[in-house]
């Protein structure tokens, strides 16, 4: 086993320990924006984690930097489809959590 | 002799099913449905089908299990769970663990199943992707039913919106920056579905994945009402709704006319052929996963 293999291979982990938490976050935050957020947020790092990881091992190149082209997609789209989420949730009066529903009088 | 095992579940599994269906307490049908899919996992692997019994004892028990456990809460009136609740939803919990453990431990070692036998006829397929050669043609019966069950599916979603229409994501404007990033995305979007399914026949891609990534793009466009939503008075949603089923139903019947089987591709024509129903079923999906989307969810009943 390489030194790159073992660095691979511990980046990978790490990744993946970041989509755990995310999705735990999923499953147990109260309300849909602190939701998006743990979705986002630590699945966005997760992944860049996994990208570097595997373009340590990537055979070029040329896949390293399709690699790249993925994580940056990903964090393009998920940064635009949360904004939206939350807004359109926002506007049809969903309450964050402990707080009154936008609009109303607390 | 049959071993009493087996017994036991010929005799049971009926039995269960029956009381499923005959008892008047939705609670009850519920956790003998669970006990039933238990049961018949345990089934499919005395049949030596551990694959089969995989599927029975995560997707039909266990997924399906909790979601209709999660309609029965949001029908009766929401109180604490007590704690003989929690012990029950435990040992559910536990027993389809067991079982799909007991069926993972039964798996055989370093079997290859059809692996080989699919990659040594896959140059008559008519592409060289093993996976896309099996959804397609060898296999291409399955395909077309999940197709169906789909379709099926967006007509439960449908008679669901009806009441619920007027929950609809709400029309204020986005900022002008995430309108921007839209308009950059969608394009792409659009490129990269067609990219998967012309992929698709060479390596891992396809008309599921190829729909998915199109269904995102409109519900992109959705949210920032650069699009309507989909509704079947719009010739255009309908014609996209049935192009897959429909050309899939047409590629299966054609050759019975001509003395062949069902579904049976004309030597040489298996890669078009593929391509062309890859496309229609890409557009089918994007658009019933599309429908799910926007008033997908009963509205939240609002206390006061």
């Amino acid at each position: 086993m390489t030194p790159r293999t073992v660095i691979s291979a511990a980046l990978l982990i790490l990744g993946g320990a970041f989509f755990l938490a995310g999705t735990l976050g999923l499953l147990r935050f109260p309300d849909v924006y602190s939701r998006l957020h743990a979705l986002t947020k630590a699945d966005n790092l997760g992944l860049g984690f996994v990208a570097v990881g595997l373009s340590i091992e990537a055979a070029s190149f040329a896949l390293s930097v399709k690699v790249f082209i993925v994580w940056a997609s990903v964090v393009l789209a998920s940064g635009i489809s949360s904004q939206l989420i939350a807004g359109a949730a926002f506007r049809a009066g969903v309450a964050p959590a402990g707080k009154a529903p936008p609009g109303e009088a607390p | 002799m049959i071993p009493p095992i087996d017994l036991l579940l010929a005799t049971a599994l009926p039995l269960i099913a029956w009381r499923v269906l005959a008892t008047d307490e939705l609670p009850t049908s519920v956790v003998l449905f669970i006990a039933f899919g238990l049961l018949s996992a345990l089934a499919w692997a005395r049949l030596d089908a551990p694959d089969v019994a995989l599927v029975e004892a995560a997707v039909g028990t266990g997924l399906t299990g909790a979601l209709l456990m999660s309609s029965l809460r949001s029908m009766e009136r929401p109180r604490p769970p007590s704690p003989w609740r929690a012990r029950a939803i435990a040992l559910v919990a536990a027993a389809i663990a067991v079982a799909l453990a007991s069926v993972v431990a039964l798996l055989p070692r370093g079997a290859l199943g059809l692996g080989p036998a699919v990659l040594a006829r896959s140059e008559e397929s008519g592409v060289a992707q093993p996976v896309t050669a099996v959804l397609m043609n060898f296999r291409g019966h399955d395909t077309h039913l999940e197709m169906l069950v789909l379709l099926a599916a967006s007509i439960g979603v449908l008679s669901i919106q009806h009441g619920t229409a007027s929950h609809g994501v709400d029309t204020a404007p986005t900022s002008s920056v995430v309108m921007m990033l839209v308009e950059l995305i969608v394009p792409a979007l659009v490129v990269l579905a067609g990219y998967l399914v012309w992929r698709g026949s060479r390596a891992p891609g396809g008309a599921f994945q190829a729909g998915a990534i199109l269904a995102g793009g409109a519900v992109l466009l959705l949210l920032t009402r650069r699009m309507a939503p989909l509704s079947l008075e719009r010739q255009m949603v309908r014609m996209f709704l049935f192009a897959g089923p429909v050309l899939f139903f047409l590629v299966a019947a054609v050759p019975l006319g001509f003395g062949g089987d069902m579904l049976e591709y004309p030597r040489g024509w298996g890669g078009s052929l593929i391509l062309g129903l890859e496309s229609a079923l890409t557009l089918s999906i994007a658009t019933i996963l599309t429908m799910f989307f926007p008033q997908g969810a009963p509205a939240p009943r609002r206390r006061g």
